[in-house]
């Protein structure tokens, strides 16, 4: 871990999260090393990868959770951890709630005041950060419900409610459109918009689907051959590249209508791609 | 029809070992009550049942060496809450860890019990609670431990409300979540040593369990849910002390049984769950 810059103080928040030189190992074994990238305010990125290259871990990186072994991460301008206060975290074991008695009210309220030690009343103040939470998520019929009760998207929401009580500036999201039907995935959706556009938030998704997420990124952190890159939806969108990315022969269509889809390409015989040959992916690998 | 009821109940309800019994009823029911609910959130109730298991060899051998049962039974709840605290995250191999030092201590406990007359002779109210036989010193016992707990609770609530029910949230924000569970089971195994004289180790659930179970069904604020529990537990301890004087039954029976029933009805007629 390298020690902070003066500069980069927490009140200049140029970048959101920049990665330099970031390694992580976990039990001897390299998850992903060689990260150099900066990514913007203000932006909606998404996390892509298939399975077990390190998406969940580059997120508890982000967090510093897990301890880097080479290079630095920093995040709204301090190194990773120090600012967690800021940051609005769903991880995605929401299902967990299922048979929870808790109601979304005191679930929301432990995203405002659960890391108070000592005894402390619930303030009217408080209660309407709660309630304004509640209102975003459009969950404020549902705000004496019991977490058990509710719906699969009902519950996510409800999870991403008890991120926003204590207004991050950051908000990070581990598979968030998993096991949702597609109307919940619409909302989630735009609810992720109206918090970038509205509350100038930015956002991390963790997803390994980017249809849904498409009208809104403004970029994508992809894991591929063991190093995290960063780059802007308009380079992420390449066939060859989400190719190499999905495992899997892709297209990218654009409809007349100018909306943008990745999909499996009709011509695949199902033949698995190897997303591991170095020399075939040495060309995305333009550091930034 | 007259056998069955004792005439003197009268009598036996004023005598000063059933006013001893109220008095820890009080007691036992503000330890349970409180940490019954976070036992249920934290999907501990194994680990609570387990406890009181593991704590019989410690009391069968504090007879055996001479000393208070609740001294043994106490140390060997804390060694096996401690150990139970560190055990692996993954609830698969946790609970199977737990279930084999469960059996061993029940074993044990056992063997204990053998090896001296005493011991076997306390063996049953050890199992099954003798809460007629409770002492001052354990009254005393009871009421410093409560109000240790009372303040460890007012400094703990918010933080130990929140790993329990988001860990992985609750850590993120820096919450000292594998320090506040080495803390949940050291309380736990207190409130097993408190409860134990009541009921015993096999129906020590009863109290720390089911009266949580029960008001989390009917109150929607942790808060609520503790007051509640404390009072179904009150209720479930003094009716069960009152209808022990008056019929011939062993009161940790009737106090399970009361126990029980509250469950049972809220079950049935709070229509959230499915029946069993």
């Amino acid at each position: 871990m390298s020690t902070p810059q003066p500069e980069q103080s927490a009140q200049t928040p140029t970048a959101s999260v920049q990665f330099s030189n970031a390694a992580i190992s976990r039990d001897g074994r390299t998850i992903w090393f060689n990260g150099n990238f900066t990514i913007p305010t203000g932006t909606i990125t998404a996390i892509v990868g298939t399975n077990g290259t390190g998406k969940t871990t580059l997120l508890n990186a982000e967090l510093g959770l897990l301890a880097l072994s080479q290079g630095s991460i920093t995040v709204l301008g301090a190194p990773a951890g120090t600012q967690n206060h800021r940051i609005g975290y769903v991880p995605q074991n929401y299902i967990s709630g299922l048979d929870s008695t808790i109601t979304v009210r005191q679930s929301v309220l432990l995203g405002l005041t659960g890391t108070r030690f000592g005894w402390h009343r619930t303030t009217e103040h408080q209660w309407q950060q709660v309630h304004e939470a509640i209102e975003v998520v459009h969950l404020q019929d549902y705000a004496n419900a019991r977490l058990g009760e509710l719906s699969g998207g009902q519950r996510q929401r409800a999870a991403i409610a008890q991120a926003l009580a204590s207004k991050p500036e950051l908000l990070l999201l581990d598979e968030p459109l998993a096991n949702l039907d597609i109307a919940s995935q619409q909302s989630l959706v735009d609810l992720l918009a109206t918090l970038n556009t509205a509350w100038h938030m930015s956002v991390q998704v963790v997803s390994h689907d980017l249809n849904m997420l498409l009208p809104i990124l403004t970029g994508a952190i992809y894991l591929l051959d063991g190093h995290p890159h960063y780059a802007p939806m308009s380079e992420v969108l390449d066939a060859k590249l989400l190719t190499h990315l999905y495992g899997t022969e892709v297209e990218v269509i654009t409809t007349p209508q100018g909306d943008m889809f990745v999909t499996p390409h009709s011509s695949a015989h199902h033949q698995t791609i190897d997303t591991h040959n170095v020399l075939e992916a040495a060309q995305f690998h333009a550091h930034c | 029809m007259t056998s069955l009821i004792n005439t003197q109940w009268t009598q036996i309800l004023t005598s000063d070992f059933m006013l001893q019994a109220f008095i820890a009823g009080i007691l036992i029911a503000i330890a349970c009550g409180m940490m019954g609910y976070f036992t249920i959130i934290r999907h501990s109730t194994f680990a609570a049942h387990a406890l009181a298991h593991i704590g019989l060899p410690g009391a069968t051998g504090a007879v055996l060496l001479g000393l208070p049962v609740a001294a043994g039974l106490g140390a060997f709840a804390l060694g096996g809450a401690l150990v139970i605290g560190t055990l692996g995250k993954k609830v698969s191999e946790r609970e199977i860890a737990t279930g084999t030092v469960l059996a061993f201590a029940t074993g044990l406990g056992l063997f204990f019990a053998r090896l001296s007359s005493s011991a076997s002779q306390q063996m049953q109210a050890i199992l099954f609670g003798s809460i007629l036989t409770i002492s001052t010193a354990q009254i005393i016992g009871f009421a410093i431990f409560d109000a240790l707990l009372f303040l460890v609770m007012c400094i703990v609530y918010r933080p130990l409300l929140f790993s329990s029910l988001d860990t992985e949230v609750a850590a993120a924000r820096g919450v000292p979540v594998h320090a506040l569970n080495i803390i949940f089971m050291a309380i736990m195994a207190g409130v097993i040593t408190v409860a134990v004289p009541a009921v015993g180790t096999l129906l020590v659930f009863a109290l720390v369990i089911t009266p949580a179970a029960t008001a989390s069904m009917l109150t929607r604020s942790p808060l609520s849910a503790m007051v509640v529990a404390t009072l179904i537990c009150l209720v479930s301890i003094w009716s069960g002390l009152v209808l022990s004087a008056i019929f011939p039954a062993p009161p940790s029976f009737i106090i399970v049984s009361i126990s029980t029933l509250i469950w049972l009805i809220t079950r049935l007629t709070s229509g959230q769950h499915d029946v069993l």
